[in-house]
């Protein structure tokens, strides 16, 4: 117990049925695990506080709530019923991951060096210590990562590992895509690289 | 009951995230350079474990089938899948990753969440010219290998018990995270 707490790392072992048990644990009780839909609730609800006419409540809406934004009003509103209450389990699930994160970081027993929080030794050893290069790419990187998502309707959480769990079809073509991209890209881009 | 759930579930799933190094960029870019296996194998053998557990406790009675959600298959699944793959070696996150290594307080992680927030935007604004194109055209649809006894999904192996399926597919997964080496040029070994 005190090493599965305390341990920097965990072995692949522990790793693997830990993650295992994360998932079958949430498809038991409540539902499957995914992350990057909340990325549009949390764009929604800034649009919202912005301008109130985002999201209207509109009782012809099977979930009672409307947009002029086609993609928060598909569904019959799902997304925008969200936007509206963001107490919702899924929000607050991802909200919690970071709670999640920030407990294992704090209980870790060495924790990493300073430099190490915003650049990882192989993009040193490749694109040197500047952080605004670091950070230039990692917008990207998540832009991409999640207009991709979004466009597939779900992302490593939600796809690959859910959806491979429950044998989804949709889980496989997904993991290929991204496989099929992801290794090209990072062997040719840290080519070299520590 | 559902928010204590919430809280829960996710502060477990971010804390495991966190220790098995899937929020640590430089695990990710190892991984997928195919020099560090660790996380493969975690996946891997996550994947396979979840998967052949809930066709059991299905199997079994002992949960129904009434929690299960599965995805529709449609061209803009490989080829979304396939810009994540992009964005997840230029970053070395992916969306739930990256949330949790914000909180572990990692300040790229801060920059990749914002990076995506303007992803997902941009779709959000161009999705309604998107809607009606050849990538939302269907793949296969909701369709499982393993049969879930859920009506509206398809099932594609419906020949054998959705176990037999599902528990193959496992075992497979689990024996590939077993036989990767931990890293490249290793010897095979499962420690």
């Amino acid at each position: 117990m005190k090493n599965f707490l305390f341990q920097t790392q965990w072995s692949w072992k522990t790793s693997g049925a830990a993650l295992g048990l994360a998932f079958l644990l949430a498809v038991v009780l409540v539902k499957p695990i995914g992350v990057s839909t909340q990325f549009v609730i949390l764009d929604g609800m800034i649009w919202n506080a912005l301008s109130s006419k985002t999201v209207v409540i509109d009782e012809a809406a099977s979930n009672g709530y409307s947009s002029p934004n086609a993609y928060l009003n598909k569904s019959g509103g799902k997304y925008a019923k969200s936007v509206a209450h963001p107490l919702n389990y899924s929000f607050v699930f991802v909200l919690a991951m970071v709670g999640g994160g920030f407990l294992a970081s704090r209980l870790q027993s060495n924790r990493s060096e300073k430099k190490e929080e915003a650049l990882p030794a192989v993009w040193r050893s490749r694109f040197g210590d500047s952080p605004s290069k670091r950070y230039a790419a990692v917008f990207i990187g998540g832009f991409l990562a999640l207009f991709g998502s979004r466009l597939a309707g779900g992302c490593t959480s939600g796809h690959m590992m859910s959806g491979m769990m429950q044998t989804s079809l949709s889980g496989y073509l997904f993991a290929f895509g991204a496989f099929a991209v992801a290794v090209p890209v990072a062997i040719l881009m840290f080519k070299g690289g520590k | 009951m559902e928010m204590f759930l919430a809280i829960l579930l996710g502060l477990f799933f971010g804390f495991v995230l966190q220790k098995c190094g899937a929020a640590n960029p430089q695990r990710i870019i190892d991984m997928l350079r195919l020099k560090d296996f660790h996380l493969m194998k975690a996946i891997l053998s996550g994947i396979g474990l979840s998967s052949l557990l809930l066709f059991a406790l299905l199997a079994l009675g002992v949960i129904d089938n009434g929690n299960l959600s599965v995805k529709a298959s449609y061209v803009g699944v490989p080829l979304g899948g396939a810009i994540l793959g992009a964005g997840w070696a230029i970053s070395g996150f992916c969306s739930g990753t990256g949330v949790v290594a914000a909180g572990a307080g990692r300040k790229d992680a801060l920059i990749f969440i914002l990076g995506g927030l303007a992803g997902a935007l941009a779709f959000m604004l161009i999705y309604g010219s998107l809607k009606s194109t050849f990538l939302f055209s269907p793949l296969g649809g909701k369709a499982t290998l393993a049969e879930t006894g859920v009506e509206k999904y398809t099932t594609l192996v419906s020949s054998l018990p959705a176990l037999a399926v599902a528990g193959s597919i496992a075992v497979l997964f689990i024996l590939l995270a077993w036989i990767l080496p931990e890293r490249q040029g290793d010897a095979v070994d499962s420690k």
